[in-house]
């Protein structure tokens, strides 16, 4: 076994970790301001993924689809939280779960009605085709981009969330709702978007994953099994602990299949057990806000 | 035309009913203390003025229009600010960034930099901290901070919950320096306090609240003169 094998085992944990970044960072997003533990969430990253086939199939053009996409069913996350989630606030924490958990049903058996069962191929665009000599080995130019893109999404929530007047809002909000409300902010409207905006990531996460599986009704159940590890490592509701953790996790999965691929997946569950042995709350972790 | 003027309210949590047809107005330029024994009701009254009660009935009028159906952002938006007796600074954020909450529903379309100098010059302790944690001042700084934040968009009037509480009494006579200075320039106030004498001194009227009722008003100076009054209503 080589350096060069292990470095882009590495890089293709990175790769891999990119994509669950993106739906933790959705999970955490809604967990953090909304206190909504988002069950529904591997059926919209799904969804998303399904969305960017039939833009695709509609325009001819990928690059339409990781636009378009994610910002369709961004608004159908709005819907979901206005029509759905919002009568439920002030309830109990378990009524929002159990609504979510039963829209992940629904959402995975329309698609089935919709599109059939079978997974369906989601070709690389052209222009994203092959692989770079990246001075280790060579690696494939898509996952790059994959990577290059989540880094870029990064980018922009910080900005978003650190420099502009909305993110000053939405922190706040999501520390003490109550005080926003009092100083003028509708809260309800802030989480609608909040909702739209976790919910539009995810589906991002979706399309960016798709043409590296076949898309099918199905893809979204492992991912939020992956994506909750990552949150609860990250520490719920925190977005840089979602970023470490998906990039721990990804990594770790990645080197755990080139050493002993029957583990890669029980891998990332002993992880998520040994952190919260030493830090309960995860490595970013707080606790829930209120509502 | 009154600025604030309450008819009938009652108020509950839940199944308990805690206010019961309270009435009473507070005019345009004025210091209101609203005075009473711990649970008596009066963080009860001033919640239901911001719209935080989660069941209420009666009239809330505030310049003229019945706002007791607006959410309480709607209230805030109208010029009504509160400064709770929690204070909540918000964690994470710093005093400059705690202030710039204040002006985020603004629709006056105040310039942030000026109002954020006059609040430096009125709050010179503020001045010094704009970029530490807000959290992480002193009790007295705090307060300061949330009587900022409440006053940054310049609220026709400011309903404020023990501010005196846990603050140090240098910092409590200059917080009464400066509501005196806020009544000048024509801030209307309602203040809920159990530091009675200090709140008499500062305040024009008084209003007292047993058990979910107003029992007695007067001029603050009638009442601080009465020491049988705030014996039998106020007296901890």
């Amino acid at each position: 076994m080589t350096v060069q094998l292990i470095a882009m085992q590495l890089f293709s944990g990175l790769a891999l970790g990119a994509v669950l970044i993106m739906v933790a960072l959705g999970l955490s997003i809604i967990f953090g301001m909304l206190g909504i533990v988002n069950f529904a969430h591997g059926a919209l990253f799904m969804v998303g993924a399904y969305a960017g086939l039939y833009v695709a199939g509609l325009t001819g053009s990928f690059w339409w689809a990781l636009l378009i996409a994610p910002v369709m069913i961004g608004l159908f996350g709005m819907l979901i939280e206005r029509f759905l989630i919002r009568p439920l606030y002030g309830r109990s924490p378990d009524d929002p779960l159990l609504l979510t958990f039963g829209l992940g049903y629904v959402l995975v058996e329309a698609v089935r009605i919709l599109f059939g069962t079978d997974g369906i191929p989601f070709s690389t665009p052209a222009a994203l085709r092959g692989v770079v000599n990246l001075g280790i080995g060579f690696f494939p130019l898509y996952r790059l981009f994959v990577i290059g893109v989540v880094v870029a999404v990064l980018l922009l929530l910080w900005i978003g969330l650190e420099k502009t007047k909305f993110g000053l809002i939405v922190r706040a909000g999501s520390a003490d709702p109550l005080i926003m409300r009092v100083l003028g902010v509708d809260i309800s409207r802030l989480w609608l978007v909040v909702f739209g905006i976790g919910v539009g990531i995810t589906a991002l996460g979706g399309v960016l994953a798709a043409p590296m599986r076949n898309v099918s009704p199905e893809m979204g159940t492992l991912v939020l099994a992956e994506a909750f590890v990552v949150t609860v490592i990250g520490g719920m509701g925190s977005l840089p602990g979602a970023v470490i953790a998906g990039l721990i996790v990804g990594v770790s999965v990645s080197m755990t299949s080139l050493f002993a691929p029957e583990m890669a997946t029980i891998v990332m569950f002993a992880l998520m057990a040994l952190i919260l042995l030493v830090r309960p709350n995860g490595l970013y972790g707080r606790a829930a806000p209120g509502l | 035309m009154a600025m604030l003027e309450i008819e009938g309210l009652n108020g509950w949590y839940g199944a308990s009913h805690v206010l019961h047809g309270v009435s009473f107005a507070v005019e345009p330029g004025e210091i209101v203390a609203l005075v009473g024994r711990n649970g008596a009701g009066k963080t009860s009254i001033i919640r239901s003025i911001m719209g935080l009660m989660p069941r209420t009935t009666g009239a809330i009028r505030f310049d003229g229009e019945d706002i007791s159906r607006l959410k309480a952002h709607d209230r805030y938006v109208r010029g009504l600010a509160y400064v709770p007796e929690e204070r909540r600074i918000v964690r994470g954020l710093t005093v400059l960034e705690n202030l710039q909450l204040g002006l985020v529903a603004d629709r006056k379309r105040i310039d942030e930099a000026a109002a954020i100098d006059e609040i430096a010059r009125s709050f010179p302790r503020l001045k010094e901290r704009l970029h530490q944690e807000g959290v992480t001042m002193s009790g007295g700084e705090q307060q300061m901070l949330a009587i900022a934040r409440a006053m940054i968009a310049r609220p026709k009037m400011i309903l404020l919950d023990e501010p005196s509480e846990g603050i140090m009494p240098v910092l409590v006579e200059e917080m009464g320096a400066l509501f005196r200075r806020l009544r000048e320039e024509g801030t209307t106030l309602l203040l809920v306090e159990q530091n009675v004498e200090w709140a008499l001194k500062l305040a024009d009227r008084a209003v007292i609240v047993d058990q979910g009722e107003i029992v007695y008003r007067s001029d603050a100076a009638t009442l601080l003169a009465d020491k049988d009054i705030q014996e039998r209503y106020c007296a901890v």
